[in-house]
């Protein structure tokens, strides 16, 4: 890139999933869009999730959480259309509903209690699901081993090939006029002239409005406009099995079989901070388990082992915030860049096109949430 | 097609090939035991359906995948042969369990 300034109506801090859906999204309004983004060796938990759309479970101490995530399920269909119609790559999105697999008595009477809990909310969006003894489970997974004791049940979860989706969303952004500029760290943003002046090693970009969507990064740029953006890393493994004829046709919330064939397994939560080393011990814990899920599963190779970082809030809730001090700055962070890709494309964009987070929708994800001191 | 070079050991193990019985070299590997008893083709490609024989011989391309002892997916230029061993060629794609 030259040095030259960019001009552009938005510049969008971060080329990852939810970077990429609000660019997408900027764009498809007709907004001049700009794209910072890191270089190969970013974190990218784009390119290290376990690619579900998931609904279950979800929300559980806000329920505004669980009506955004449940939108956002509902839109996906159309959203992959749309992305296919105009990219002609097919995101293999299905929703057929998905699993969380209990392997005792025990796990199916706290799995039910938790979702019961969820669901008494008050002001808890609606929707169906299901708590399905052992031989329901069997009907519908005859896979499963003798040890699966029963399950969780939510038509609304699905799954998606979430590498080929960030590669739909820059190819759709960049064939609606978006500048993609890679290995562009920002290092500096300023409000200037009612807009924003961005710098990087390679040059400066001036636009209208800033969104943050860089992850973890968030942290670091999030001050730089006035915008205190609480996230940290947490670590996931992930295992990936070869190619092998599809006998999956569910996801599990920590097992799913991929349009391609691998089986995925993950499901691990870990505070490492920024390593992202894959642990033996970790690995052969979710290799057990999802081997007595599945026992069919044992025989088959292991490819590849993984780590990557969630972008995680001290509550776990999405952020989306205009900044207060510096207008026309945005943040948009959560830990679901897959499951709320239609929103952040479909809904959040236009928002930010037009300058607004409606309070009354909005003002729940709010990192001011986090500034209530803690009552003694 | 391949030929062995003069061995002062004729020792062979009895291993079967798709359900027949063939001598093969202790020591060779399952893609090396394949070749000399004329079975060229290893597997028939899953996606193409193409016939696929062994090729680097040292564990890189993965063309060389049998099913040994009924675990499918195994680089047969990887796994020696032993006594009584049941080789399978593949035929399309592997299934989860086998």
């Amino acid at each position: 890139m030259s040095l030259l300034a960019h001009e552009a109506d938005v510049a969008v801090v971060g080329g990852g999933l939810v970077g990429a859906a609000i660019a997408w999204g900027l764009a498809r309004t007709g907004a001049r869009v700009v794209v910072l983004d890191e270089g190969d060796v970013a974190f990218r938990a784009s390119r290290g999730n376990f690619a579900l759309v998931w609904v279950q479970s979800k929300g559980l101490g806000m329920p505004e959480y669980a009506a955004w995530t449940k939108r956002s399920s509902d839109l996906w269909g159309g959203f992959a259309r749309e992305l296919w119609e105009q990219t002609g790559l097919d995101v293999a999105f299905g929703r057929p509903g998905g699993f969380h697999l209990c392997l005792s008595e025990r796990e199916v009477e706290n799995r039910a209690a938790m979702l019961a809990r969820l669901h008494n909310q008050p002001a808890m969006v609606r929707y169906d699901y299901e708590i399905l003894d052992a031989a329901r489970v069997r009907a519908m997974l005859p896979r499963v081993g003798p040890e699966v004791a029963g399950a969780s049940y939510c038509p609304l979860d699905g799954h998606v090939n979430s590498l080929r989706l960030l590669r739909a969303l820059h190819v759709g952004m960049q064939q609606r006029g978006a500048a993609y500029l890679a290995d562009h760290v920002v290092e500096t943003i300023e409000p200037r002239d009612g807009g924003f002046r961005v710098t990087t090693r390679h040059g400066e970009v001036r636009a209208g409005k800033v969104v943050l969507a860089a992850g973890n990064g968030n942290a670091r740029l999030g001050p730089m406009v006035g915008l205190d953006v609480p996230v940290r890393p947490q670590r996931g493994q992930i295992i990936v099995t070869e190619k092998v004829a599809p006998f999956l046709d569910y996801p599990v919330v920590t097992i799913r079989q991929t349009d391609e064939g691998g089986v995925m397994i993950g499901d691990s939560v870990e505070e490492a901070g920024w390593d992202t080393r894959v642990g033996a011990g970790v690995v052969s814990a979710m290799a057990q388990r999802a081997v007595r899920m599945f026992p069919l599963l044992g025989k088959l190779n292991v490819v590849r082992t993984w780590a990557a970082l969630r972008v995680m809030t001290p509550d776990g809730f999405p952020i989306y915030q205009q900044s207060l001090s510096s207008p026309g700055a945005f943040v948009a962070t959560c830990h679901s860049g897959v499951t709320l890709a239609a929103n952040h494309a479909l809904v959040l964009a236009p928002l930010i096109a037009n300058g607004e987070f409606p309070a009354d929708e909005f003002d729940v994800f709010s990192p001011r949430r986090f500034d209530v001191p803690a009552t003694a | 097609m391949f030929r062995r070079l003069p061995d002062a050991n004729e020792a062979t193990v009895e291993v079967t090939i798709d359900g027949r019985s063939a001598r093969v070299r202790p020591g060779d590997t399952v893609a090396a035991a394949l070749l000399s008893a004329g079975v060229l083709a290893s597997r028939v490609a899953d996606v193409s359906g193409a016939p696929r024989a062994p090729y680097c011989m040292m564990g890189v391309c993965f063309e060389c995948l049998v099913t040994v002892d009924g675990a499918g997916n195994r680089q047969g230029c990887l796994v020696p042969v032993s006594p009584g061993m049941r080789i399978d060629t593949q035929h399309g794609k592997r299934e989860a369990g086998r």
